[in-house]
C-alpha cells in the first residue's frame, strides 16, 4: 500500500523534521515491511520554479521542431529557453529548471548556446524530473491559482515522499492512510488524529434535502450484516476531480478516472471501507445483497461477461444482477457522463464471500483485498458520509436521504493478565504496561480483578485469544525487549534421538558416490510428454501425476525416475564444454500407481480421529527414494600416463552393487529389459527377491537423442526399497593356511556367470572362503564360453590337504556341470 | 710357514686391508671368498693347530678365533656400508618429479544445499532435536488446513501454490516443510524438538533469487513453558553457528497463520540486516488440530530458506548456479569438509 506522507500527516501528529527513515523503522517496528520509499524530490536539487508561456518562435530550417519560448518566471526580465516539445501553448503554466538545477541522473542545467539562440533553462517532462515515464511532451500544469516564480516541485506534489508498506492478511484496517497512521502513531508514540465521525456524519445530515431515496435490502444475510445507501441527486455529472485529489491517487498508484470513481476510490484508500457508486436511474425497483441465484451473467466494470455461479454473492436489483458484491461493478448501472443521480454503497460484506467471489472469477480487485482481509464492519456508515459530502462538494450534488440495513453489531471482549503475556513472549509486562499498549491499539480497557478486561477494537477481527493479545502487548513494547534464552532440550518419549538409520544410510550413499567422483545435482522434479516418451517408460515408470498449473506448459508432469533429470544435467554439462561428466542425485519419485482416495473435509477444530489422520496419510501417494548416477565419456582420466578408461555398463552395476553391499544385504543380479537401459545390458539387482537397482548402459536411441556420448551408462538404487539389516555380529578372523585353487571351464553363452558362480559355490562346501571369475574369453563366432574361477579354501581348526582340497575342487566343478552344463578344461 | 702369533697377525692384517679396500660389493664378495671364507687363509690356519705341542694348542686356537672375528666383524661393517652406499645411490636414480599431475580418478562432491544440510542437521542433533522428513506431494489438510490456513483465507493464496491433477486429489506439492511439523505432532506426544528440512514448491519463476523448487528448513518445539525468548535464544545461537560467532539476530512482527505472535528473523551480517525467515509461537488452533493441550504446552517455530542462506553466506549472487547442475559449481564445495 502507497501513503503519500502529507495524507499520513493528516491523521498523524508527526514531529516536523521527522526523517523518512524515522518512518520507516517505525512502521518496521510494528510489522510492516517497507517495500519502497519513492521521493522523487530527493534527486532534484537547485531551482525549479513555475512559469507561463508568454511567448513561442518556431524554429525553422531545423530536422525536428524547436521552439524558442518567452517565460515569465516571477522575474523582472523574460527568460528565454529552447525546447523541443510542442504540447502547450502562450498561457500555459510550465515548469522550468534554471540555471544551477540538478535533476536526477545528475543533469546539471546551466544557460548555454544552441540553435545559434541562449537558453537559460530547461522546460521539464516529467521522466526529466524522476516523476514518471512520461516524455511525449512537457509537463503543463493545470491547478487553479499558480504564482509564477513559485517553486515547483511542492505544485507537482514532489515533494511529498511515498512510502509503500506490505500489509499482512490479518491486518484489512491497515490497508488505508488511517489504519496505517495508527499503527505509525503508535510505534513511534505519537499522537494519533481520527476522523470526528459523529459530526461528519451529522453534517451530511443537515444538508438532507426532501426527496426519494433508493429502498435497500439484505436478502442473504449470510453475505453481508450491514449496508448504507445513500442517495444523492444533481449531480453535476462533468464536474472535474479536484487536482489534489487525482494527485494522491496516483501518488497512491490508481488511476484517476471520473469524480463519482474518484471519490469512492479516495475514501476507500483513506478510511479502507471500499464503495460503488451506482447511476440511481439504473435501479429497478430495491437494491438487494443477495446470491446470483438463477442470474446467469453480468458484464462487469472491466468489460469481461462473467457466468455467475449461483453461489456469488451479488448486488442486484428487482430485475437483474448490477455488481459482483465487493469484487468489482456492472458496466450497466456504472456512473456515467449523463449520470445526474446516484446510489452510493458502502456495505460490510462476509469476507469469504467475497474471497469466493474473488477467486471463481479469478478477479482481485482493491476492494476484494480489503473484504478478504476484513473491513471494520463500523466504517461503512461513516466512509459513505464522507464520499456523500465529497459529492456534495465536488459535483454540486444535492443529498436525499439513506436506506440502510443495519445487524447490531457483537461487542466482543476478553479478559487477560499481564502475567499469561509475561509467560507467553518470555519477559516480564507490567500491569501498566498491558494496560498502556492495549489502550493504544484502540481497545477499551478495564480492570476485572486481578485480570484486564478488554473491549476489542471493531476493526480488529484478528483479536480472539491471549496469543493475539500478547503479540499486541509485544509489538507496542517492542521485539527487542524479548531475551534471548536456549531452552533445555528433552528426549522425545520415544526415546530417539541421532540421525535415523535411513538419514544415514542416504549420507552414506551421497558420500561414498562423491568420493567414487561422481557430483551431486539437484534437478528440478517436472518432465515434458516428449521426455517420458523419448525414455520409452512403460508400467509403472509410465504414470505420472500431472501439475495443474505447471511453470511451464512443456513440464507438467512430476518424474517417475531419476534419469531423466540427470541424463539432461550431464548433457547440459557437456554443452558447457566438460569431457566427461559423472553426475548422481538423491531425490523422491512420483508415480501415480495406487488409487486416489482424497481425505474429504476433515475439522482442523480438534485432532482428526485415528480413522480419519489415517485416510489423510492414505490420500497422500507413497513417493520412493531413490539414488541414481550417470557417467557419460571417461570414468579415469587421460593424462601423461596414457589414455583414460571409457565407462562402461560394468561401472553403473558396480556403483549400485557397492551401495548396496553398504547397506548389508545379500542381493542377487539378473539380465532384464528395461527403459531406459540397453535391452542388453541392463542389471536388475534383487533382495529378498524384490528388485532394489537396475544399472548399465543407457539405450543407444536415448543417449544419441540428448547429445550423450555412445556407451553413457546410468544406475538407480531404490533408497527405501533396502531392508535395513540387524547390527552386524562379528565372525573371529581365521588364521589358518588358505588354499587356492583354480578352476576354468566352458559354458553356453546363455547361461550367466553368476549362475556358474552359485553352482561353483553350492558345490565347493563350506570351506569355499571365497570365489573370483579372474577370466573370462569367448572366441568370435563361437557359442561356448570360457571362465576361470579362483576359490579360496580355509578350514578354521587345521591345515588343509592337497587331497582335500582337490576333492573339494572336484565337487564344485561338479555341480557346475550338473547345473549349468560347464566342461571342465583343467 | 710356522704357525706362531705373527703369522696370525700377519694374515688378519692382510684380511682387513683387502676389506678396507674393496670399493663394491662386487669386489667385497671378491675379497670374502680370498679372506673370509671356509677356504680363506685364516680358515686353514685351524688345520696347523695340530702340529703344535698339546700345552700350546688351547692359547693359539684362542688367538686365531679373536682374529677370525675381528675379520668377521670388519667385513659386516664393510658390506653394511656399501650396501647403504649402493642403496641410496640407486634411490637417488629413481628420482620422479612429483609436480606431475595424478588425477587419474575424477573428483566427485556434493551439492553444497546437501552439505548446508548435513551442517544444519547436525547442529540440532548435537543440541538433542530429532530430524523429520515428510512427502513432497503431499495432502492439502497437512499443507494448508491443519496449519490454520483455510481455503478460503487470502494466506492460501499468497502461497503460489502447484496442484495436482484431478484437483479433486486434494494433493498440492507442498508450500513449505510445516506438513512434516504437523505429521510430528500427530505422530508424537509432546515434549516435541524437531527440525524439517526438505525440499518445497511454489510457482515463482527461476530468477537470480527466486527458484520453484527450493529448500527450507524449519524447527519446531513443543514442551510445557515454551516462550518467545526461547524461541529468540535458539535463532540466536543457530544464526551464529551459521553465519560466525557473534553474528546475532532481530525479530520484528509479522504474520502468519500457522504462528502468533508471529516474527521475521533478520540476521546482521557484514554491517546490514538481512531477512532469513519467518517464525513465532506455534498457533493454538495448529496445536489443537492436532491434539496438542493448549493448557499444557506451548511452541515455537521457525522456518528458513536454505538457498537463501547457502547464497548469503558464500557469496553465491546467482541462483541459476544453484539449481542447474553445473558441476564447476558444486565441485567448489567437494564434500564439505574443511
Amino acid at each position: 500500500m502507497k501513503i503519500p506522507l502529507s495524507w499520513l500527516r493528516e491523521f498523524v501528529v508527526l514531529p516536523k523534521n521527522i526523517s523518512i527513515d524515522a518512518i520507516v523503522a517505525g512502521f518496521v517496528k510494528v510489522g510492516f515491511e517497507v517495500e519502497g520509499v519513492e521521493n522523487p524530490a530527493a534527486s532534484i536539487r537547485g531551482p525549479l520554479v513555475v512559469g507561463r508561456v508568454e511567448s513561442i518562435e518556431e524554429l525553422t530550417g531545423l530536422k525536428k521542431p524547436i521552439r524558442y519560448v518567452g517565460l515569465n518566471c516571477g522575474e523582472k526580465q523574460t527568460r528565454y529557453v529552447i525546447c523541443g516539445a510542442s504540447n502547450f501553448s502562450i498561457g500555459d503554466y510550465v515548469v522550468i529548471a534554471l540555471p544551477g538545477a540538478v535533476l536526477p541522473g545528475n543533469f546539471a542545467i546551466s544557460a548555454r548556446e544552441t540553435y545559434g539562440k541562449t537558453s537559460n533553462g530547461m522546460i521539464c517532462s516529467a521522466r526529466e524530473l524522476g516523476l514518471g515515464d512520461d516524455h511525449n511532451g512537457i509537463i503543463v500544469l493545470n491547478e487553479k491559482n499558480l504564482k509564477v516564480g513559485s517553486p515547483a516541485l511542492a505544485v507537482l506534489g514532489a515533494d511529498d515522499p511515498i512510502i509503500d508498506i506490505a500489509v499482512n492478511p490479518d491486518r484489512g484496517y491497515a490497508m488505508s492512510i488511517r489504519g496505517a497512521a495508527r499503527e505509525l502513531a503508535m510505534a513511534l508514540g505519537v499522537p494519533f488524529k481520527d476522523v470526528n465521525a459523529k459530526s461528519l456524519i451529522s453534517n451530511l445530515e443537515k444538508k438532507k434535502k426532501r426527496g426519494k431515496s433508493v429502498p435497500v435490502m439484505i436478502t442473504d444475510k449470510t453475505g453481508a450484516d450491514r449496508i448504507y445507501l445513500r442517495s444523492l441527486t444533481n449531480v453535476n455529472p462533468l464536474s472535474p476531480t479536484p487536482a489534489w485529489m487525482s494527485r494522491r491517487l496516483t501518488q497512491a498508484g490508481m488511476r484517476p478516472i471520473s469524480l463519482a470513481v474518484d471519490i469512492t476510490n479516495y475514501v476507500m484508500l483513506e478510511l479502507g471501507q471500499p464503495l460503488h457508486a451506482f447511476d440511481a436511474a439504473k435501479i429497478a425497483g430495491t437494491l438487494r445483497v443477495q446470491r446470483a441465484g438463477k442470474f446467469k451473467d453480468l458484464v462487469t466494470l472491466d468489460n469481461q461477461k462473467r457466468k455467475l455461479s449461483s453461489d456469488d454473492l451479488l448486488i442486484a436489483d428487482d430485475k437483474k444482477p448490477l455488481a459482483l458484491a465487493g469484487t468489482m461493478g456492472g458496466l450497466d448501472s456504472e456512473v456515467t457522463e449523463f449520470t445526474v443521480s446516484i446510489a452510493l454503497e458502502a456495505a460490510h460484506f462476509d469476507s469469504v464471500s467475497i474471497a469466493r467471489n474473488s477467486r471463481r472469477h479469478i478477479l482481485s480487485s482493491e476492494a476484494s483485498r480489503r473484504f478478504e482481509r476484513g473491513v471494520d464492519p463500523e466504517l461503512a456508515e461513516l466512509a459513505s458520509a464522507r464520499a456523500a459530502l465529497l459529492l456534495i462538494e465536488n459535483a454540486g450534488a444535492t443529498y436525499v436521504g439513506t436506506s440502510s440495513k443495519i445487524t447490531p453489531l457483537k461487542k466482543r471482549s476478553m479478559t487477560v493478565s499481564a502475567v499469561e503475556i509475561s509467560e507467553l513472549i518470555g519477559t516480564v509486562y507490567s500491569d501498566k504496561e498491558v494496560q498502556k499498549a492495549l489502550t493504544a491499539i484502540g481497545c477499551a480497557v478495564r480492570k476485572s480483578g486481578k485480570k484486564w478486561f478488554v473491549g476489542l477494537p471493531s476493526w480488529r477481527p484478528d483479536l480472539n485469544d491471549l496469543p493475539d493479545i500478547a503479540e499486541e502487548v509485544a509489538r507496542y513494547f517492542g521485539y527487542d525487549r524479548i531475551p534471548s534464552v536456549l531452552p533445555e532440550v528433552k528426549i522425545s518419549k520415544n526415546g530417539r534421538s541421532g540421525l535415523t538409520a535411513l538419514q544415514q544410510r542416504k549420507r552414506a550413499f551421497a558420500l561414498k558416490l562423491a568420493h567414487r567422483g561422481l557430483v551431486e545435482v539437484h534437478n528440478y522434479p517436472f518432465v515434458s510428454e516428449e521426455q517420458m516418451k523419448l525414455f520409452g517408460f512403460t508400467g509403472d515408470r509410465a504414470k505420472t501425476f500431472k501439475i495443474a498449473n505447471p511453470m511451464s506448459d512443456e513440464f507438467p508432469y512430476l518424474r517417475t525416475h531419476l534419469t531423466p533429470g540427470l541424463l539432461s544435467a550431464a548433457a547440459r554439462n557437456l554443452a558447457r564444454g566438460e569431457k566427461s561428466v559423472a553426475l548422481f542425485e538423491l531425490g523422491s519419485i512420483f508415480r501415480d500407481i495406487s488409487k486416489l482416495n482424497p481425505a474429504g473435509e476433515i475439522s482442523t477444530s480438534k485432532r482428526p480421529t485415528p480413522a480419519q489422520i489415517k485416510k489423510i496419510y492414505d490420500s497422500v501417494p507413497k513417493q520412493a527414494l531413490h539414488i541414481g548416477g550417470v557417467i557419460a565419456g571417461e570414468i579415469s582420466n587421460s593424462g601423461w600416463w596414457g589414455k583414460g578408461r571409457s565407462a562402461e555398463w560394468s561401472d553403473a552395476v558396480d556403483l549400485a552393487a557397492e551401495l548396496i553391499a553398504e547397506t548389508g544385504n545379500a542381493f542377487t543380479i539378473s539380465n532384464v529389459e528395461l527403459a531406459p537401459w540397453h535391452p542388453g545390458r541392463c542389471a536388475e539387482f534383487r533382495v529378498n527377491n524384490q528388485p532394489v537397482a537396475h544399472a548399465g548402459e543407457i539405450h543407444p536411441r536415448v543417449s544419441a537423442a540428448l547429445g550423450l556420448p555412445e556407451r553413457t551408462v546410468a544406475f538407480v538404487v531404490i533408497i527405501d526399497a533396502l531392508p535395513f539389516t540387524s547390527s552386524i555380529q562379528a565372525t573371529p578372523v581365521n588364521t589358518m593356511p588358505a588354499a587356492i585353487q583354480d578352476i576354468s571351464l566352458f559354458v553356453d553363452e546363455k547361461v550367466s556367470a553368476a549362475e556358474v558362480e552359485s553352482a561353483l559355490i553350492v558345490g565347493a562346501g563350506e570351506l569355499l572362503e571365497s570365489i573370483h571369475l579372474f577370466d573370462r574369453f569367448q572366441k568370435p563366432g563361437e557359442s561356448q564360453v570360457s571362465l576361470a574361477f579362483s576359490l579360496i579354501f580355509r578350514a578354521s581348526d587345521r591345515t588343509l590337504t592337497s587331497d582335500e582340497v582337490s576333492e573339494l575342487r572336484a565337487a564344485a566343478g561338479a555341480e557346475a556341470t550338473k547345473r549349468c552344463g560347464a566342461v571342465i578344461r583343467s | 710357514m710356522s704357525l706362531d702369533n705373527a703369522e696370525v697377525d700377519r694374515i688378519k692384517s692382510e684380511a682387513l686391508a683387502a676389506i678396507a679396500s674393496a670399493a663394491s660389493l662386487d669386489q667385497l664378495r671378491e675379497v670374502r671368498i680370498a679372506h673370509v671364507g671356509d677356504r680363506s687363509p685364516i680358515a686353514r690356519l685351524n688345520q696347523g693347530l695340530g702340529q703344535l705341542p698339546v700345552e700350546e694348542r688351547a692359547a693359539m686356537g684362542k688367538v686365531i678365533g679373536t682374529a677370525r672375528a675381528n675379520i668377521n666383524q670388519a667385513f659386516d661393517d664393510r658390506e653394511k656400508t656399501l650396501t647403504a652406499e649402493r642403496d641410496s645411490k640407486v634411490l637417488i636414480e629413481e628420482r620422479v618429479d612429483v609436480t606431475l599431475p595424478t588425477n587419474r580418478n575424477p573428483r566427485g562432491a556434493l551439492h553444497p544445499l546437501t552439505i548446508l544440510s548435513h551442517e544444519i542437521s547436525d547442529l540440532f542433533v548435537g543440541m538433542g532435536y530429532t530430524v523429520q522428513e515428510g512427502p513432497e506431494l503431499e495432502a492439502s489438510w497437512l499443507n494448508f488446513d491443519a496449519l490454520n490456513i483455510p481455503a478460503d483465507h487470502p494466506a492460501r493464496t499468497m502461497q503460489d501454490t502447484f496442484f495436482i491433477e484431478p484437483l479433486s486429489s486434494g494433493l498440492v506439492m507442498r508450500t513449505h516443510t510445516s506438513p512434516v511439523q504437523i505429521r510430528t505432532m500427530l505422530e508424537h506426544e509432546p515434549p516435541i524438538y524437531v527440525i524439517c528440512p526438505g525440499r518445497t514448491y511454489r510457482a515463482d519463476e527461476l530468477d537470480a533469487t527466486h527458484t520453484p523448487v527450493f529448500n527450507q528448513v524449519e524447527g519446531l518445539v513443543i514442551d510445557k513453558g515454551i516462550t518467545m525468548a526461547h524461541l529468540k535464544g535458539t535463532l540466536d545461537h543457530f544464526a551464529s553457528q551459521m553465519f560466525g560467532p557473534g553474528v546475532t539476530t532481530r525479530i520484528r512482527p509479522s504474520f502468519f497463520p500457522f504462528t502468533e505472535p508471529s516474527a521475521e528473523v533478520d540476521f546482521f551480517y557484514n554491517g546490514r540486516w538481512i531477512e532469513w525467515g519467518g517464525c513465532g509461537m506455534v498457533n493454538r488452533r495448529v496445536l489443537q488440530a492436532c491434539g496438542v493441550d493448549t493448557d499444557v504446552y506451548t511452541g515455537f517455530a521457525f522456518g528458513m530458506g536454505l538457498e537463501r542462506t547457502l547464497m548469503v553466506r558464500h557469496g553465491i549472487s546467482d541462483m541459476h548456479d544453484i539449481v542447474e547442475g553445473d558441476v564447476r559449481f558444486s565441485k567448489q564445495f567437494g564434500t564439505g569438509t574443511r
